[in-house]
């Protein structure tokens, strides 16, 4: 569904990201882990076309994506939950995620996708009518989460989803992940909570400095010593 | 001591004024928010639209009416020409650069309107009633051009509010990359943004040009004031615009009646400094 080949990418002088290729199916559930600063966050702003990648190419459901800006890449069905949530926290819940329904076709199905969100989070129908700036953290990543849905994506790109949230928020965010994904979403996530994470998808990609060290299905994966010392801390 | 009838007369004015006012402030803070930048020559776009209606009218023969709207769709091909020709290539420039451009824009503005139509006052001449209410002496079109304004706002307002693209442009205001990851194209959203500030100063002229003659430093008569007012509700506070709008044209109008037109204004640009010191956030904004 969505490939990466060789993609290199940076800021100015600064390369983040080193020939990386990736692939994620349909329906699969792909992690990205890894340190601080090893080039997450850039691939996913690669992916959703807020930077432009130097050399390399990008593909999705077959037709290329490299060089798109965030507006098309999101009408060919790529939602970013972006890192720190970026909520409008001077506009209501319901403004909030009336904004992720923007694109004309999203908008046509506007009220059918706002009830299936509201199913899955049922607190963003209570506050409704509240400034997104005051939820809670765990409220403010709901809606960012249901904000991406609005848009009615085929493919999912949460960016750290559980930072900043009490561990206990940090387990109930994972479940409603997995809720998301058994309703049919293709999902690729980046995260520093490797064990949980490692427990939600099918496969996972571990990038070091810019560079994919490591990959496999996530069972293998969390097997293995390196992984278990390094970022399970088991 | 001052009949306080007269007092109470400045009163009204100063609100019938702050309507216009607020119109203007609430287009250019409108602008700000969503794009950084402010054009300096808000003002003298104003001025283009009231010697459209001007000539329209008095030389064309047009109805005051149709002057009116056709100065309101200049004020929006203005909007988004500024935008397109001057905005658009200096978006990322440093502030200092997107100031002098939109400066510059204004000497060019007013020379080229002195160049055109000389330095001569003219005025759409309309024979509108004074009005008497309890004792007080009210001008007609100080009442439609304020009721007017009124409308344009709470026009704007279900603009911003009710559609889609007017919540995208909050939106901008508060994150302008988030909004591009929500499938809205930058590019666009601040077309609209122009459009529509461009429509607000469009209003404006043709609200002013019942009251006022137009001439090519009409810009200098009205700019200063609506930047203060923009500063003193705080830059893209869209309330604190509206709220200072009538704070100012109260101390400008009463103050005019207790001392003298200028005395006024004396006393609004000393509020506003002292107010830079006590709240240089604006009128709203939080303490820290």
């Amino acid at each position: 569904m969505l490939a990466l080949h060789e993609v290199t990418a940076g800021y100015g002088h600064f390369t983040a990201l080193w020939a990386v290729s990736l692939r994620v199916e349909r329906g699969e559930a792909v992690a990205v882990v890894g340190p601080n600063g090893a080039g997450k966050t850039t691939l996913l702003r690669v992916i959703s076309g807020v930077i432009a990648p130097r050399t390399g190419t990008l593909a999705f459901e077959s037709t290329p994506l490299t060089g798109r800006p965030p507006h098309e890449v999101v009408a060919r069905g790529i939602a970013h939950v972006p890192e720190g949530r970026r909520l409008f926290p001077a506009l209501t819940v319901a403004e909030n995620l009336r904004m992720g329904a923007f694109l004309p076709a999203a908008r046509r199905t506007f009220a059918e996708t706002l009830e299936r969100v509201h199913a899955l989070f049922p607190v963003l129908a209570e506050r409704r009518q509240q400034r997104a700036g005051s939820l809670s953290g765990g409220e403010q990543q709901m809606l960012a989460i249901g904000r991406a849905l609005m848009s009615r994506p085929k493919l999912i790109l949460f960016d750290e989803p559980s930072m900043g949230l009490a561990p206990v928020m940090v387990l109930r965010l994972f479940d409603l992940i997995r809720k998301i994904r058994e309703e049919g979403y293709t999902i690729l996530i980046v995260e520093q909570n490797v064990r949980q994470v490692l427990k939600l998808v099918d496969r996972a990609y571990l990038l070091e400095v810019g560079r994919i060290r490591m990959e496999g299905r996530a069972d293998e994966l969390s097997e293995q010593d390196f992984v278990r010392k390094a970022y399970v801390g088991l | 001591m001052i009949d306080p009838i007269f007092l109470a007369e400045a009163a009204v004015n100063g609100i019938l004024l702050g309507g216009v006012l607020a119109l203007l402030a609430l287009g250019l803070n409108l602008i700000f928010g969503v794009l950084d930048i402010v054009w300096i020559a808000y003002v003298d776009l104003v001025m283009l639209s009231m010697y459209l209606v001007y000539f329209l009218v008095m030389v064309y023969g047009w109805p005051i009416w149709l002057g009116a709207l056709a100065g309101v769709g200049l004020g929006v091909v203005l909007g988004v020409l500024v935008h397109v020709l001057i905005i658009t290539p200096i978006l990322d420039s440093p502030p200092i650069n997107q100031l002098l451009a939109t400066g510059g824009l204004l000497f060019f503005i007013q020379s080229f309107a002195t160049f055109l139509w000389t330095t001569d006052h003219r005025s759409v001449r309309l024979t509108l009633p004074i009005i008497e209410v309890g004792g007080m002496f009210l001008s007609f079109a100080r009442l439609v051009a304020f009721g007017l304004a009124i409308l344009a706002m709470v026009g704007l307002y279900l603009f911003l509010t009710r559609t889609y693209i007017g919540t995208a442009i909050r939106a901008v205001s508060q994150d302008r990359g988030a909004m591009a990851l929500m499938g809205a194209d930058p590019q666009r959203v601040y077309i609209v943004t122009s459009a529509v500030g461009g429509a607000m100063a469009g209003v404006a002229a043709a609200l002013l040009s019942i009251q006022y003659s137009v001439h090519p430093h009409f810009g200098a008569a009205f700019g200063p004031i609506t930047f203060m007012i923009c500063v003193l509700g705080g830059l893209g506070n869209m309330v604190g615009a509206f709220i200072a709008a009538f704070i100012m044209s109260e101390i400008i109008s009463v103050g005019g009646v207790l001392w003298s037109t200028e005395m006024g204004y004396v006393i609004a640009f000393a509020l506003f400094i002292v107010m830079m010191f006590a709240r240089p956030g604006g009128i709203l904004a939080r303490r820290q």
